[in-house]
């Protein structure tokens, strides 16, 4: 509860406009087993506008894992555990229900309880009760999303968490901060010169990104919660591909200051600049291992662009992809398993996963131009940004590559999705 | 002769761009001390370029007019150096106009340009903001072997960010593949 109050906190404090063009996302294939869900109604739900069953189970719809099943003809309809019969669940094919109940509390709070029941064991395996105003009941649907998520599938859910993106819309560029279902966007910048490569903070409170405003590239890191920001790296040259490592403590850099594109560390307040690398070609694109220890990175020091491996403590490098002619923009999966990336292949870009034990590689998206790939904190589902006619929309696929949503805006062209970290 | 030396130095440039080291042999250990030579002498197209007794001289004595970088009829008029995909080799038909800047700069030592990478949209943003680089980066150092002063140049890039030309065809893609020399105060 108190992680919830913090989560809304930090959106009323967020010093930003909204933005014109909402992403909405369509399910485009699922995975090949769902779970036949049913979300009852809460009780007392139609006495405010914005309910909060229909927003669980559009986050559990979305998802690709979860049948939700219309309970239409069950009457009187259950509002809490001890009410289900499941029999009248069982014989609409429902393996799970979700009832609860919403009551006044008097100074526009309101109590949501619910609980998620097993059908077929007929047990209960959840229940919860949030004491919120009617403007968190976007975040309470998806924090109640996430338990029945958890519950049902063994891994976390990523429903409370949000993602940044960069929209070009004419000339105009924008960094957007959205929740992961595309609602409530909001601007963080805006200017007239290109936008990319943002990264956030291991904690959520800021982003950093790569901005031409000075007609070259020069990072920045910017607070969500006042908007302010200030200047990581502006060195001669080029400054790119920012990342933060897991403590949130530094950042990892592409710099040009001394030749080439090489791999800096970098204080996340700008100071205590140190070269990692020396190499005679591009080393850039790092993404730390979650332990910290490590980098990933996209180096053309083989000749053709691989991805690599530089152990910090001691700056041994190991080549992480052998198969074709270009395997660029690692990340590393939160879960420590393995790290996506972005494979040319016959003229194709796509979006691949590595396994680090068995290094097995598999395709996850057609192309043709895929790429900026950024996984969820669960490591279930991977955003991306992908070409859809002569416009840039986002994609996501499971890890699985089972399965596969399209995230669509009204106008804008969007690129340069990043998943932000799981809200503490 | 002169052109002869000069046909070298661009051997030795390009050499320089594909291997770091290795060549300890002829054409880079040669190259690196003659490219004084024609700074002293001539420059053909930088005519009355500046004598190895005002060489300290600070910039504005320099005797090539910034105007020059304006006048249609002058070669240094011309700004962009095309490459091919995936490439990062300086081609032939683009050194006569590189070494026109180097020149100029060489003549106007208080003057500074910025050297623009760009890159087709093909391939990832950041990865394009590396490969623009590094074509800004050969232009330098040819600029560099013909003259120019390493403090004078910056070479930054663009990557895929800001196409000239926006279409998604091999004649966009070709307009694209660009390296813009921009003088400073342009």
């Amino acid at each position: 509860m108190r992680r919830l109050i913090v989560v809304v906190l930090a959106f009323a404090f967020l010093a930003a406009t909204p933005a014109r063009a909402q992403l909405t996302i369509e399910i485009v294939g699922g995975a090949g087993t769902t779970v036949p869900i049913a979300i009852v109604p809460f009780g007392n739900e139609s006495s405010w506008p914005l309910g909060i069953t229909g927003l669980v189970g559009a986050d559990l719809a979305r998802s690709g894992l979860f049948k939700p099943v219309d309970d239409a003809g069950i009457v009187p309809r259950p509002t809490r555990a001890e009410d289900v019969r499941f029999g009248d669940f069982r014989a609409r094919g429902v393996d799970a229900v979700v009832v609860g109940s919403m009551r006044p509390l008097g100074e526009a709070r309101v109590e949501v309880r619910f609980a998620l029941l097993d059908a077929v064991k007929q047990t209960q395996l959840a229940a919860m009760t949030y004491v919120v105003t009617p403007a968190q009941f976007r975040a309470t649907a998806h924090k109640i999303a996430d338990v029945i998520y958890e519950k049902l599938t063994g891994d976390v859910g990523v429903f409370s968490t949000r993602i940044a993106y960069i929209t070009k819309q004419g000339t105009r560029f924008e960094l957007v901060v959205a929740d992961a279902d595309g609602g409530n966007p909001q601007t963080i910048v805006g200017s007239n010169e290109p936008l990319l490569s943002p990264s956030w903070s291991p904690d959520g409170t800021r982003l950093a990104y790569v901005s031409l405003e000075n007609r070259k590239p020069v990072i920045y890191v910017q607070s969500l919660a006042t908007g302010a920001r200030q200047v990581l790296a502006n060195f001669r040259g080029s400054n790119s591909a920012p990342a933060w490592s897991p403590d949130g403590r530094r950042l990892a850099v592409t710099l040009t200051k001394d030749g080439g594109s090489q791999l800096f560390l970098i204080n996340a307040d700008g100071t205590g600049l140190q070269r990692l690398l020396t190499s005679p070609g591009i080393d850039t694109e790092a993404s730390f291992t979650p332990d910290g220890q490590a980098l990933l990175f996209t180096s053309d020091r083989g000749g053709t662009p691989q991805i690599y491996r530089i152990a910090i403590a001691t700056g041994a490098v190991e080549r992480m992809t052998f198969e074709g002619g270009y395997n660029v923009s690692p990340r590393a999966t939160p879960d420590g398993k393995g790290f996506v990336f972005v494979r040319r292949d016959g003229g194709r870009f796509m979006i691949a996963i590595q396994d680090h034990a068995t290094r097995q590689v598999q395709i996850l998206t057609p192309g043709p131009l895929d790429e900026s790939p950024s996984i969820a904190p669960n490591s279930k589902l991977i955003i991306y940004a992908a070409q859809q006619g002569a416009r840039g929309i986002l994609a996501g696929v499971s890890s699985d590559g089972r399965v596969k949503q399209r995230l669509v805006s009204p106008a804008a062209d969007v690129r340069e999705p990043a998943w932000g970290p799981l809200p503490r | 002769m002169r052109k002869w030396i000069l046909a070298a130095l661009i051997v030795a440039a390009i050499a320089g761009c594909k291997s770091t080291e290795g060549d300890k042999a002829a054409p880079i250990e040669e190259g690196a001390p003659t490219a004084t030579a024609p700074a002293a002498g001539s420059g053909a197209t930088t005519a009355g370029a500046t004598t190895p007794g005002v060489a300290g001289t600070p910039a504005a004595t320099g005797t090539t007019p910034a105007s020059a970088l304006r006048d249609p009829k002058n070669i240094l008029s011309k700004r962009s150096v095309y490459f091919d995909y995936d490439q990062f080799a300086i081609k032939d038909e683009f050194k006569p106009m590189i070494e026109a800047h180097a020149k100029y700069l060489q003549a106007n030592r208080g003057a500074r340009a910025t050297l623009q990478g760009n890159t087709d949209e093909r391939g990832t943003r950041e990865y394009n903001i590396a490969l623009g680089q590094k074509r800004a980066d050969a232009v330098k150092k040819l600029m560099v072997l013909l003259g120019a002063s390493e403090v004078q140049i910056e070479t930054v890039s663009f990557g895929k960010e800001k196409p000239r030309r926006e279409g998604h065809d091999e004649a966009s893609w070709a307009e694209n593949r660009r390296v813009d020399i921009v003088h400073a105060g342009e």
